[in-house]
């Protein structure tokens, strides 16, 4: 199996402050991997050694076999990055952007002309190719940011956090685009705060805590080694009141409910009590210690009920 | 949104690469790139000239008979206003650099196979060019409103060479600003700075009328032999040694800006 992206014992600091103490990734060429953490994790750190935008302090990284240290030249030539704030000039329209971006990857003017009016047509642009960025939405800012990108085809594509920000559907149609990729056999490693993204698209999952590698494995791997279902109560507006997990057993069950009792008599007046499996969101909160995104203010409610069983 | 139809089996193939870019194929880009900018910042244009222009008429109309009564003060200001023009002109490099690096367009760049320090060359080329137009537009309104300069052509040709220099000098100069600016508003203060040296300089005023410690200032700092050449080669007045002062202290501060210009970019990879 050849690897995409093969990464050893990365080490970051900045100051005194350790991003990376170690950090370990194999991502088979052809798949499309996800980096999931909480924000200061240092995912973007890693994208950028893995980008040779930075240096690392220690550790090695190979992209298709070719060292990010030592051969710069031979990994820009593989990869391309779609980064975190919209890589775009601004004073320019989306097709001057395109065929800026075809003439530096040494397309000649005809092909990168012909090349930004194929991108144009694919990303839902031709209303405002021709307009400067100033009125774009930010969905539209996206697609373009991606579409650079993908001026020439490349085996390894950078996506970090590519659809922070955006509504729902420009996130929807920015994961059709990066399916359709991954069908093509792009290899794509994605960095994402969104649980459901990470669900929706990777084949492989790695939760990124402390500096270190803490759980990898297909999103079903994941899930299971919360362990069993979650009882979650709510109130008769649907409220989530409390969410406890389970060993999976009867008597992990029982227990569940027994605490619920317990905690009505405490006045929580819970109306439906649900059982469901654990979601993405479990096994982060489980691993990473109950960190978790600050945005996500509805669970943040509920999270110091969380008991890890693991 | 259509599917993508990039071609299968993308893993195998070695051949899906960015091809690398030879000789000046990235600086042509990036040059194009700039001049699509500058001809869509009509209002940085605009200015470049305008407040030149304006100064110009401030201090020949209204400070220009307090000063020379005889009238002759047009004559003694343009070249002054001529690097003010150039200055002006080059700050806003600066604010175009740091735009760059605080975007993250620079990013995109930098993981490409090319020299990504040609984006800078860009906007320093782009900014020579502008800002001669500029300088020619300005002194177009000068010979308009009085100023009767005494040079032949070749000295015209050496008061342009010398206003060329002067200017790459301050683009590269706040082409470093910008690199080492943490945003574009900090990039436009800490230029406007530099923007007062004409003033303490012999561009406006001679300087044996300052005080004494402001003299030994003007007399020291790179700007006056700039002005004194130009007003030498514009004007006949004695050129004395000011010419070799002048191109001495803009090719140190070219090299100078230049270094550590390049230590910055290099400093600032990865780190947005």
């Amino acid at each position: 199996m050849q690897l995409a992206i093969d990464a050893r014992g990365l080490r970051k600091a900045f100051g005194r402050t350790e991003v990376l103490a170690g950090l370990d990734l194999a991502v088979p060429a052809g798949s499309v991997f996800a980096l999931l953490g909480p924000n200061g994790a240092g995912k973007t750190t890693t994208i950028n050694i893995l980008t040779t935008l930075a240096k690392s302090d220690g550790g090695t990284a190979r992209i298709l076999g070719h060292d990010v240290a030592r051969e710069p030249g031979e990994v820009q030539q593989r990869i391309a990055l779609t980064g975190q704030a919209a890589a775009v000039d601004e004073a320019l329209t989306a097709r001057e952007n395109l065929v800026m971006m075809g003439r530096l990857s040494g397309l000649s003017r005809r092909d990168a002309r012909r090349r930004a009016a194929e991108l144009v047509a694919r990303f839902d642009l031709e209303r405002a190719a021709d307009r400067r960025l100033g009125t774009y939405s930010g969905g539209m800012r996206r697609r373009l940011d991606l579409a650079l990108s993908l001026v020439v085809p490349v085996p390894v594509l950078f996506l970090d956090e590519p659809t922070t920000g955006l509504d729902t559907r420009s996130r929807q149609d920015l994961w059709a685009v990066i399916r359709s990729l991954a069908e093509a056999g792009t290899t794509i490693f994605l960095t994402t705060q969104y649980l459901e993204e990470a669900d929706r698209l990777a084949d492989r999952i790695a939760v990124l805590d402390g500096g270190r590698i803490a759980a990898e494995g297909t999103a079903d791997e994941l899930k299971a080694r919360v362990g069993g279902d979650v009882v979650e109560l709510r109130d008769a507006d649907g409220v989530l009141l409390r969410e406890l997990p389970t060993d999976g057993s009867v008597h992990g069950l029982r227990a569940a409910i027994d605490e619920l009792d317990r905690s009505a008599h405490d006045g929580v007046d819970g109306r439906q009590v649900t059982i469901r499996r654990p979601s993405l969101d479990d096994v982060f909160l489980a691993i990473t210690g109950g960190d978790r995104d600050p945005r996500d203010a509805d669970r943040e409610a509920s999270a110091p009920e969380l008991i890890a069983t693991n | 949104m259509t599917t993508l139809t990039a071609p299968p089996a993308v893993v195998a193939r070695d051949d899906l690469r960015r091809p690398r870019l030879r000789g000046f194929a990235a600086e042509r880009v990036f040059v194009t790139r700039s001049f699509i900018h500058t001809i869509r910042d009509v209002d940085t244009m605009m200015m470049a000239v305008l407040l030149p222009t304006m100064l110009m008429l401030m201090f020949t109309y209204i400070f220009g008979n307090a000063i020379d009564p005889s009238g002759g003060y047009v004559d003694y200001v343009v070249p002054g206003i001529i690097l003010l023009c150039a200055g002006f002109g080059a700050s806003s490099t600066a604010i175009s650099v740091s735009r760059d690096m605080t975007t993250g367009i620079i990013d995109r760049f930098r993981t490409m196979p090319l020299r990504s320090g040609a984006v800078l060359t860009g906007h320093v080329a782009v900014s020579l060019v502008r800002n001669l137009v500029a300088t020619a537009i300005v002194i177009g309104v000068a010979l308009l409103v009085g100023f009767r300069p005494s040079a032949t052509p070749l000295e015209w040709v050496a008061a342009f060479g010398m206003v060329a220099l002067y200017i790459l000098t301050m683009t590269y100069l706040f082409a470093a600003i910008g690199l080492a600016a943490p945003s574009p508003e900090a990039a436009s203060g800490y230029g406007f700075i530099l923007l007062f040296l004409p003033y303490v300089s012999s561009a406006f005023v001679p300087v044996d009328t300052m005080p004494e410690w402001l003299q030994w200032i003007a007399e020291n700092q790179p700007i006056t032999p700039v002005i004194e050449t130009i007003r030498s080669l514009l004007m006949g007045t004695p050129q004395g040694d000011s010419g070799w002062w002048a191109v001495g202290w803009c090719v140190a501060i070219i090299a100078i800006a230049a270094a550590w210009g390049a230590w910055l970019f290099r400093r600032k990879a990865g780190r947005r």
